[in-house]
Order: structure tokens, then sequence, then C-alpha cells
């Protein structure tokens, strides 16, 4: 089926199963542990054997030579496999990162060796036995440093053009009136899901099974393909939950390279996991930022000039952080300028992290929006309402689809008691606290993509979905279902739902805010079609046919929705895809947060004590999971705000600060009740579900929300995040 | 992991007897700290002594009105034993201000004593590191050194003592008891219990080769205001950048040891004069001959601040 024009009324419009607050499908599975990850699929591998992967112990140099004399005679090894022994191995498609390395070493913690022995600890115990012979060479771990020389990037296949100019930037920020132009920094981050990088690898002859945690099968099974040199036929792949990907488990790193040689290696299954405090340096993060930005305005609040120029590093060939992506559509302004700079770092590879580009970006702007309301003195809602726009300021002519930043801002403004901030800084104490209230607007991009599903209904009137769709703990099994129940007239528990499997028609998987609202579509082009099948099977019209209750109305006659399959089971395959509607409108998400916190007047501690979102994105599938969602990505922008560093030795040249005691993230006492509000959006110009993602909308903007709150409790602007007490106390005075 | 043998013994002098003929043993209580290093191999005993079993877990009032805490005591009862709760207010509040509730379960009283420093460089085994490797050099005094040592350091090591139980011991003029394969007992005061780093940082308290602690015994009460203010970058689970064990009288005169900032936890008598007179006074007299790094050196007004917040609390 192919989406062509906006969207009329469909099944899904009924909202009977679409848009309730349905409890997951795959909640009890969950809470009882049964539910199965990627290491725990012990039915399938009988006598696995178990690979250890060793990370380099420098930034950057060769490999001189690996004795492995003493490991190989460890008690229960199986096999070592090194660059050397694995023959040819190719970068993925996406990743640039080598995923074996040897004799170079590119990063520190770079995978240089598996070792596979009959037990884990043996594994773990012969890897340190390993004498591995480094020769170091200088490395460029600074960003600062190496700021001044990085170029502009080439376009790459995700994220804005590298630079964008419309009007003349130069000359309307140099006339104007009032103006700001300060630079922001954020961190490195890592996505520190719970679940880590884990895959066990089987071969039967020259086909390879990988039961591993990856949140994009397609991609997957292409990059492994491509690494290994293999027939893509040859490869089946399945992640039938995920414990929490956040982007860094997007395709192929190391665990599945690791498990998969050292299975052909050691002529058995073997699992391989990856230990916590190798994942920080040898898989994926988000990277740091140096961020300009330039506002000028008219002295009524008009934003006339706007540029945003981004400094990010990564190895060479990787991409750079987009932080300049909002920047291009949130605001009006007549003359704009963005750009990208990329430098090459010697660190682990920079790649995507929840909302990549936009969450860095808008940490940076929507301070700079702050500041800018403090130097016109006008409230920062107001400011951000008086440039709203509701078309591409880049494009004109170009309409949003849907946009309601102004209602976001307007509501979260009444429900959150925005009234009630003080303009003075520094002015509201309760005992040793200093208290402030800050905003941010939000938005992200909401990309429909290609995918396919296939139903099944059986004589017992269940109907069964099958997609590669996965679940990263998003929630996609229960809309997955609703959609399906929803198109075929019948309750969720006559569903049944099957994610993950690269024998299933391909969806575009979990990332990007685009995996509900695509997957969705597929299964409704799927059931479109079994409906019609159904019809068919049961002499009826499909225009006539009415799918209700379990059964299909037609005329004065009822059928039994399962007596469409008494012969034999429907199976029926298809897939969504799409026109040029994404290109003659913009179609985004929005948002606004509305943040109090409380800063030690004596210790400059952050708490958050009360946080709004306000989020418009599409139709709500289901507002319990889009809730969760949404509160899970506050609670990462509450972290981004206040702790999430992984700090660089510029020395040694590695992220210090590698396991889940030295990169903090938010624990419960850190976060205080959440309130979500979802404003209705119905967007035809999406797809029939009308649909949009909203995973990552929701960090968005969030720490600049905090750090504006920290300001107006303060009066101290801290633009180099994390936003920490040792950045504030030397401003902070005790007495008020 | 290193593979290792092990034993269980039945008492504390079989434990101490047991650790006499295998060198390089360690005795095993809760695990908390051990087994997360063993795994890492920054510790790597060829034997392990589990004295789960010896005794040891009672609390105890001395005839003297003290309080005798037997070395196995975990560290959730002891946080909610109600005479601490009633009498070492202090106590109990640093307990449960660290580690989270299933760590405390298991954690002990003598392990938590004994529970080694949480510096980045010592747990990453390819960096260099004195305490881990002696003589090998230190990478965190040229790196990250944000959360590290600002005073009771040496140029061979700036790694803290990371608990937070320590330090209100310290403030309640805890002595640690122990006993040796002889049977013979020694009554050693949290004052001098652990060793400052000079040039052996990896030699971190007095206790001798096969010596068991057995208890931590408190004097009687002093009763006061008993406020633990432990400052960090997150409001749970998280090891202290600064916190403050303080009990303060009613004339304004106290005591006051601090966490996180030295190899030890760190009070100096002779400042506590001092108290009355403000954080100011007090704070630059604790930290004479302080030597932060450029990263850590906030450590200093933070002490100060963390000191005057906990003065102002107590004086409410």
């Amino acid at each position: 089926m192919k989406f062509e024009t906006p969207a009329g009324i469909n099944p899904i419009d009924k909202q009977t199963v679409i848009g309730k607050p349905t409890d997951r499908i795959e909640g009890p599975l969950k809470t009882t542990g049964t539910a199965k990850y990627a290491y725990e699929h012990n039915d399938v591998v009988s006598n696995p054997a178990y690979g250890y992967v060793v990370g380099a112990a420098i930034a950057k140099g060769r490999i001189k030579s690996i004795d492995q004399t003493k490991a190989k005679a460890a008690p229960g090894v199986l096999a070592i496999v090194t660059a050397a022994s694995a023959g040819p191995l190719k970068p993925g498609q996406f990743y640039v990162d080598k995923l074996l390395a040897g004799p170079d070493i590119d990063h520190y913690h770079q995978a240089v060796a598996v070792v596979v022995a009959e037990t884990f600890e043996q594994a773990r115990a012969a890897a340190s036995l390993l004498k591995i012979s480094y020769t170091k060479t200088k490395g460029a771990f600074d960003l600062a440093a190496a700021k001044d020389s990085a170029p502009v990037p080439k376009q790459g296949q995700f994220g804005p053009p590298p630079q964008t100019n419309v009007g003349d930037f130069g000359g309307a920020f140099a006339s104007a009136p009032v103006k700001l132009d300060e630079t922001y920094t954020t961190p490195d981050q890592t996505h520190a899901m719970m679940e880590p990088h884990a895959t066990i690898a089987r071969w039967d002859g020259d086909k390879l099974t990988c039961w591993s945690s990856i949140q994009q099968i397609n991609w997957g099974v292409r990059d492994i393909a491509t690494v290994l040199g293999i027939p893509k036929e040859n490869i089946r792949l399945i992640s039938t939950f995920i414990g929490g990907g956040f982007g860094g488990k997007g395709t192929v790193l190391s665990d599945i390279i690791a498990a998969s040689l050292a299975a052909r290696a050691a002529g058995r299954p073997v699992k391989v996991a990856l230990p916590r405090p190798l994942i920080m340096n040898n898989t994926t993060h988000r990277p740091a930022t140096i961020q300009r930005i330039r506002i000028g305005a008219t002295p009524d609040g008009t934003i006339t000039a706007i540029g945003h120029e981004n400094w990010s590093g990564n190895l060479p060939g990787g991409r750079p952080e987009s932080s300049t992506a909002s920047t291009r559509l949130l605001y009006a302004g007549a003359n704009r300028f963005t750009q990208l700079r990329l430098a090459v770092l010697d660190l682990a590879e920079g790649n995507a992290m929840r909302a990549p580009g936009e969450a860095t970006g808008m940490m940076a702007l929507e301070i700079a929006m702050d500041e800018m309301a403090e130097k016109l003195k006008m409230d920062p809602v107001a400011f951000r309402l008086k440039n709203d726009t509701q078309e591409d300021p880049e494009k004109p002519g170009r309409k949003f689809s849907t946009r309601k930043l102004v209602e976001c801002l307007q509501t979260g403004a009444t429900k959150f008691g925005w009234s009630k901030r003080q303009t003075q800084p520094g002015t509201v104490r309760e005992g040793q606290w200093l208290i402030g209230m800050g905003v941010a607007s939000a938005i992200r991009g909401a990309p429909v993509m290609k995918s396919a599903a296939r139903v099944r209904l059986s004589r017992e009137g269940i109907v069964t979905v099958e997609t590669d769709m996965t679940d990263i703990g998003t929630g996609s099994y229960t809309i997955i279902g609703q959609t399906a129940a929803e198109m075929m007239g019948v309750s969720l528990d006559k569903v049944v739902v099957t994610l993950g499997d690269s024998t299933f028609p391909e969806s575009p998987g979990s990332g990007g805010q685009w995996g509900a609202a695509s997957a969705t579509s597929g299964v409704y082009a799927a059931c479109v079609k079994l409906r019609e099948a159904v019809a068919n099977s049961l002499g009826v019209h499909i225009e006539d046919a009415e799918f209700v209750g379990g059964q299909v109305l037609a005329g004065n006659r009822s059928h039994p929705l399962g007596d469409a399959a008494k012969a034999a089971e429907l199976v029926v395959t298809d897939e969504m895809t799409y026109g040029t509607l994404s290109r003659e409108y913009a179609q985004d998400t929005f948002g606004a947060h509305f943040v109090e916190v409380g800063v030690n007047s004596y210790t400059g501690e952050v708490r958050v004590r009360r946080m709004v979102a306000i989020c418009h994105a599409g139709r709500v599938l289901n507002p319990k999971t889009a809730r969760s969602q949404v509160i899970g990505a506050m609670t990462m922008g509450v972290g981004a705000a206040l702790m999430e560093e992984l700090v660089v030795d510029k020395h040694v040249g590695f992220f210090v600060n590698h396991d889940l005691a030295g990169y903090e993230v938010p624990v419960h006492a850190d976060i205080p009740h959440q309130e979500v509000i979802l404003l209705e959006d119905i967007d035809p110009t999406m797809s029939p579900m009308k649909a949009k993602g909203i995973g990552e909308l929701g960090m968005v903007g969030v720490a600049a929300a905090v750090a504006n709150a920290v300001y107006n409790a303060t009066g101290i602007r801290v633009r180099d995040y994390p936003i920490t007490l040792d950045k504030l106390i030397d401003k902070l005075s005790i007495n008020g | 992991m290193k593979t290792f043998t092990y034993e269980r013994v039945n008492t504390p002098v079989e434990a101490a007897a047991a650790a006499a003929r295998t060198p390089g043993a360690k005795f095993l209580a809760g695990g908390t700290n051990l087994l997360d290093l063993m795994k890492l191999e920054i510790e790597a005993p060829p034997h392990i002594i589990d004295i789960g079993k010896i005794g040891l877990d009672k609390i105890e009032s001395t005839p003297a009105g003290g309080l005798l805490i037997g070395a196995l005591v975990n560290n959730t009862d002891l946080a909610a034993h109600s005479i601490v709760r009633r009498d070492y207010g202090l106590l109990s509040r640093a307990l449960l201000a660290g580690a989270s509730g299933q760590l405390r379960n298991k954690a002990t009283t003598a392990g938590n004593l004994l529970q080694r420093t949480r510096c980045p460089y010592f747990y990453d085994t390819n960096q260099l590191c004195n305490k881990r490797v002696p003589g090998s050099g230190c990478a965190a005094i040229a790196g990250f050194s944000r959360q590290l040592g600002i005073i009771g350091t040496s140029n061979a090591c700036i790694a803290t003592y990371p608990g937070d139980m320590a330090v209100a011991m310290r403030a309640l003029d805890a002595t640690v008891e122990t006993v040796n394969a002889k049977g013979a007992k020694r009554a050693l005061s949290l004052d001098r219990f652990y060793r400052l780093p000079g040039q052996t940082p990896h030699l971190e308290t007095i206790l001798e080769k096969n010596e068991l602690i057995t208890a931590v015994l408190l004097p009687p009460p002093v009763g006061g205001v008993h406020i633990y203010h432990k400052v960090r970058d997150r409001a749970s689970y998280a090891f202290a950048l600064v916190s403050v064990a303080a009990i303060i009288q009613k004339n304004g005169s106290g005591r006051v040891a601090v966490g996180g900032i030295a190899p030890r936890p760190w009070r100096v008598e002779g400042a506590e004069s001092l108290l009355p007179s403000g954080a100011k006074a007090f704070a630059a007299q604790l930290l004479t001959g302080a030597r932060p790094t450029k990263e850590n050196e906030y450590k200093l007004a933070l002490v100060e601040r963390t000191v005057a917040a906990v003065l102002n609390e107590a004086n409410h």
C-alpha cells in the first residue's frame, strides 16, 4: 500500500482499542522474568561456549605482539580469535568503527581479541592472561583543541545539511538592536541502558543465527553480511526483547561479530555479553559538542537573525552530531545560518543517542532563548510565542502538517503555574534552598519509513502479526496488537504479536522516533489486505463489511471472523510505502517543558522539584506507553542537565568513568512527580494511523528547562553541561 | 577472576589462623566490595576465608554505657537498631546515606571499614595506579580528579576513603577491636586506624597481617544534634563529593568529621574549638595543608559551605 494523499476516515479513527491506555501485553513476561533477552535463549543452543571480549589497553597505536601461550593453556579455553586469525573484516554500513581491530588501534577498549572457553569465568580468567604488547602513538582527544581546524563535513545519510543559509544572516545580526552571541558546551554521554550488548551466535553449516540485542533487524542483517562477508540469505537475526537501547544498539557492534567469529572458531554456539566497564569506550556514544549561538531581534522580540554553529568530533569517516537540526525549524526569523564542523578524535565512535542532534542542539538553543528573553525584558514563554511560525522558516510556503507549539507552551504555563515565576532571579528562598522555574520548547522530527508486516487469521479468530519490528522497552508489542485489533474488529486478547525476527517482513526497527508510527502503518496495510481476504472468503463485499466484536457484519448477516479461515488459515503480507507528503509538509512533533528546581544555597546541590511536559505528537496510540516514553525521556533530560558526562582523560585518551558507579544517571530520588499532558493531534499527512513518534520528543528541551530554572533560582548562568555544584558554588551567595 | 581456594571457619581465631596459613588470603564477609574487585582482578587473593558463620553479629550495650557492634552486623540492621537511632543518630544517618538497600543488607560493619577507594584509575587495570600496583605510578593526579582527595594525599596517590559509616564513627570516637591467630586482642582507635598513603598507598590500615576485626566500640553517647550531610551529584546511590558528620551541642561546641576529601575520614580535633566561630574559621584550620588539584579545589569551598549548612541546620 502506498500512502500518497492525506488520510481520510478509516477503521483506526473508531479508537475502540487504539488510543486506550492499555497495559502492555508483554508486561507480565517482564514482571515475571520470563521475557527472554538475547543472552537468555538457553533453550535454542545446547552446550554453548562463552566468549570474552578483550579491549585495547591503549588509545591509539599498534599491537606489537599478542602472546597467547598462557591464555591458550588456561583451563577450558577452546579458541582465541584476533583480527589476525579472523580473516578480512569490513566496517558495517552505519557505524564506522572496526569491530575487531588489529594491528592498528583506533581507540581505547576497541575489541582486539575474543577468548572462548567452556564457562564464562574461564573465558574471563583466560582473557586476562593474554599478553598484548602495544606501540602507542599520539592521538587527538581534545575537541576544544581540534575545533578551529575542523572542516565542514559532507552531507550524511541522516541529519541536516552541514550548512544552511537563508537571507543575510551576517548583515541582519550585525544590525540587530538586541543580540546574543554565546557558546555552550555539552559533554560526551553514554546510553547506559540496563541490558548490556549481548549475542548468542550459532552456525549451522554456512548459515548463521544470532540472538542479539539490536534495534534495527534489517540493518543488523545487512551489517553482519557486510562485516563478515557472507550472503544476507545465510543470516537469521532474532531480537525478541531489548533491555533498552537509546540508539546505542542501532546495528552491529562488537558483541555480534565476536560471538559469530568465536562460534566459527570453536565449532559451537557462543554467548558474548560486553562487560559493563567495556561498553562506554568500546561501543558508540553521544559525542560532545561546542555550540555557538547568535540571535538578533528587534526590541519588540521579533527574531531577525538566528545562527547556530556546532563542533563535534569523531573517528575518521564518522558522522557529526547534528545539533543545528532544530534551529532550522523551531522559530521564525528571516535571516538564518547553521553550520556543522567535524573534527577527527581518537575516542570511541560518536553516534546516535536518543534524539541525536535535537537533544544536544536544544540544550544550547533553549538556554540562548532564555538569555535573549532576559535581554529583551520579555517573559521567556511570551518570547517563544512571539516567534512561532506555521511554516518552514527556511522554505516559506511549506506548512507544518500540524504544529501546536503555542498551545503546548500556553497549556503548560497554566498547568505549571508559570505566572508565579519571579522575573528577578535568586529571589525565592525556602530555608537553605533557592527556588527557580524554567521553560523550554521541544521539537523533534516525525519521520515515517517503509514498513511491512504479515498477518494471519486462524479459524479460532486469532489474528497473528509478524514483523521484524523490535521492542526496546517502548511498548511496540502492545501498540501493534492494538492496531491489528482495531483493524480486524477483535479485542486485544485475540491478537498475537511476534516481533524481532529477520524471517518476518521488514520494518525500520526502533530508532529516530520512527518505530511506532512506521511499524503500525505497516500492520495497517497488511490488515487492509486481510480484511479483503476475509470478505472474499466469506463471500461479502468489502465495502459492505464491518469488522466489530469479532464478527464481520455485512448487510443483515453476521459472520464470526474465524469463519473466514475455516478452510485454511488466511495469511497476507503487505507494506506501507510513502509518497511525497513529507516533502510537501514539515512533519514534526512539538512540546514544552516546565521545570522547578531547588538549589541549595550553601552546597550548590540542584534538585528537581516539579516537571510538566506537554507533547503534541500525532495520534496517541496508547496514552500509557506514550506517557512512559515521555517520563523516561524527561528523566534522561534531567541526567543530561545535572550529572551525565563521560569524562575524557586527555592524557591517556579515554572515557575515565566507564562504569555505572562513575557515570551517574538519575535515580528515583532525583525524579519528582512528572506530569505529562498529551495534546490531541490527528495528523492525516503522516499515514492512515495519523500518528507520530514521541520517544525522543520527551527528552528534547528538558535539560535547558532545568538550566533555565537553575538560573532563575540563583542568577548563575551555566553554559557548560552538566550543571554540577562545582560550577555554582563560587558564585552562590549563602545569605541571598 | 583468578582461581582461588575457599574455606569456611567457625570462630574469629580460626579465621585469623587460616589467614596466617595462606599468604594473601582474604576474609569474605558481605562480599559487596571484594567480589567486584576480584571480577576485575584488582584483588586476586589465592584463598578466601568465609567468616559468615563466626558470630560477631550482635549489637550490645557495654557496662560503661557504650555500644559494641559486632564486625558482621550488617549495615541495615545497624542503621535500624533502636539504641543507634536514639543515641548515635549520626551513625544511622551516615549508613542510610550510603549504597542501596540491597547492598546495606549484605555489607558488614568490618567490611565497610575496609572498603577500598573508588578512584576510577584504581578500577581500570590498564591505568597506572600505585595503590593497585605499588610503584607503577599514578594516572589520577594529572587526570580526572574531581572526585579525589585534597588533603592527606601524597604525590603517589590522591585516592579517597569512599565510605560514610566510618566518617560518622570517627566523629563518635569509635575504636576498632581485633584478634589475631594467637587469640591476642587489640583495640585501635579509629583516628589512627587508617594510614595516609605516603609512598605506600597500597597499605591502607594499621591492621597486621592475619588480624581480624571483631567489633567496633562506641563510647557512651554525648548527646547534641546529629547531622550527616552528604553532598553528591545525584540524590542517592553515589559516593560523596564531600560529607560532613557533625555532633553539635547547644553551646555551639561540637565535633565534625569530613568524608570524601582524604584517604581517611578527616577530623582535626584541634580545629573543633573554632566551631562556635563559624564554618570559615573551622574549615580553614581543618584544611590546613590541603593540596587540591585544579579539578577538585572546589572541595575547599564545598567543605566550608557544607559545614556552614550543617551549623545552620543545627541552630534551627
